[in-house]
């Protein structure tokens, strides 16, 4: 839903825990992390959301609650233990409390990630009655015209009743902001009103590029000189907030002479199932050509996880092409993100254009001019909507994903 | 060494999270709004007796006793409390 599991905080918050790099693949991984992004559907239209642009075609395929159940009970048998109910809007669905209670009982810490739009007084009771941990609440920006400017929705104020409604029920308050040109400019007023909100957790997610966001990146990308000074201010707020507000910065990529080790390496600690029921090794794993992808109605999650060509495919180090291959780094960041590579590139195999080693990597310095011309600049925004993801499907608005080689 | 974490001392864990073993890493974890972390065996035996009564004191006699053969455990157990401190994982009891 938000960019928060999608970003390397969330992975490199496994990472320090525990010793999860390559050498102990291949054989020995486990789905420490089940993603269920339980529907596409959302009330929130925005324009950085990593989903991918033609959601529109999940939208009537969603599993069941039985589905969704065994999913989560196979998840556990291979070792998951965080479970992340997102989506699209999860609250949009009317069974989140079934999932949640079964989630207890299976042992899972879970965590609700939503807008905040459809959460009552009676739902979160019963979330709370049936073992949910913790719901991690989307924030925009401290501006009511922002908030809504970039959501397409008229939220704000209903936003801060939520969060006033999750800490009062005596969870932790965790919160999710999308770093991006409009809001960026307001870092010290978002912490000061996370610190406000009685946030525990804040976790500021510059936006990566991906589904909505890569569309609309010429008009998202902030500068590299408006990124080093919110991470500044971030950490003179994080000095004087001290250990009561944990604050994570994840940094952009494009701005980073390296690539992040998305998902913390393929197939090694991060299992999303989709509204559909496809298994994925990351959000945005579609895109990549040739690929199969196992789906929960047709083959269990043991066989998705352990022997499926797909979560196999990416594993370890035996794919890399040069630079890569060989690399001193490489096991740093394992290349990079796969998905990136291709859909700004064409190949799939190569290191992620990010590096500044990769032969493409020109096609971020490129991203970054054009972000910062005035004409591409002010193209309208593409918001997250049906509508628009109906034109993508129906390849209606080739001028918008002409430069990428796969349908973001 | 320096150590931030007196005998007397009475920790809890920290709100929000949870503490359980897990069949399937075959170890203990400590389970957090976005995060885990797999403890080994030493840090598990630690943590699982922090309750909110036992002073640290009594942690560190517990352990002496279940392990006697450990040279030196009081040590490797107050730098454990130090890093759950440090990490906030756990909480004092004022």
């Amino acid at each position: 839903m938000t960019q928060a599991s999608l970003g390397e905080s969330v992975v490199q918050k496994v990472v320090h825990a525990q010793n999860n790099g390559v050498d102990a693949s291949k054989t020995h991984t486990q789905p420490l992390w089940l993603l269920a992004e339980v529907t596409y559907r959302c009330p929130l239209h925005c324009a950085f959301c990593y989903n991918p642009t033609d959601y529109d075609k999940h939208t009537k395929n969603e599993l069941t609650t039985e589905q969704w159940i065994d999913a989560l009970r196979d998840a556990r048998k291979l070792g998951a233990l965080q479970l992340g109910i997102s989506g699209g809007e999860p609250l949009l669905r009317d069974d989140i409390e079934d999932i949640v209670i079964e989630a207890r009982k299976l042992g899972y810490y879970s965590n609700l990630i939503t807008s905040g739009v459809g959460l009552t007084e009676k739902r979160i009771t019963a979330f709370k009655e049936g073992g949910l941990d913790h719901i991690q609440l989307s924030m925009h920006d401290i501006t009511e015209e922002i908030n809504n400017f970039i959501t397409n929705t008229k939220t704000f104020e209903l936003k801060k009743k939520v969060a006033a409604m999750i800490k009062n029920h005596g969870y932790p308050m965790v919160l999710n902001v999308v770093i991006h040109r409009y809001n960026i400019g307001h870092i010290k007023e978002i912490l000061e009103m996370a610190e406000a909100l009685g946030a525990d957790y804040v976790e500021l997610a510059n936006t990566q590029y991906y589904g909505w966001s890569l569309i609309n990146r010429n008009q998202l990308m902030p500068t590299k000189e408006q990124i080093d000074h919110a991470e500044t201010v971030t950490n003179e707020f994080r000095a004087k907030v001290g250990k009561k507000m944990q604050i994570f910065f994840v940094v952009p990529d494009y701005f980073s002479d390296r690539p992040k080790k998305c998902m913390n390496g393929w197939g090694e600690v991060f299992m999303i199932v989709t509204a559909n029921g496809d298994v994925l090794p990351c959000h945005s794993a579609r895109v990549l050509p040739n690929m199969q992808f196992p789906n929960v109605k047709e083959r269990g999650l043991e066989w998705a996880w352990k022997d499926s060509p797909a979560f196999n495919k990416y594993r370890g180090d035996d794919w890399m092409k040069s630079p890569c291959r060989t690399c001193p780094e490489k096991e740093k960041d394992l290349g990079g993100c796969r998905c990136q590579a291709f859909m700004l590139t064409g190949d799939a195999e190569i290191a992620d254009p990010v590096c500044s080693l990769s032969p493409h990597h020109h096609v971020i310095e490129k991203a970054i001019e054009d972000s910062k011309n005035p004409q591409l600049q002010a193209q309208p925004i593409v918001f997250r909507t049906d509508k628009n993801s109906k034109k993508f499907v129906n390849d209606e608005l080739p001028e918008l994903i002409k430069e990428f080689h796969a349908l973001p | 060494m320096t150590t931030s974490v007196n005998h007397a001392d009475i920790y809890k864990l920290a709100r929000h999270y949870r503490f359980q073993w897990e069949d399937a890493q075959q170890c203990y974890v400590l389970l957090f709004p976005e995060g885990m972390i797999k403890l080994n065996g030493g840090a598990g035996e630690v943590i699982k007796r922090v309750d909110g009564n036992k002073t640290v004191g009594d942690v560190v006699q517990e352990l002496e006793a279940t392990f006697p053969d450990v040279p030196d455990i009081q040590k490797d157990i107050l730098a454990m409390f130090d890093l759950a401190v440090e990490k906030a994982w756990l909480e004092k009891i004022e």
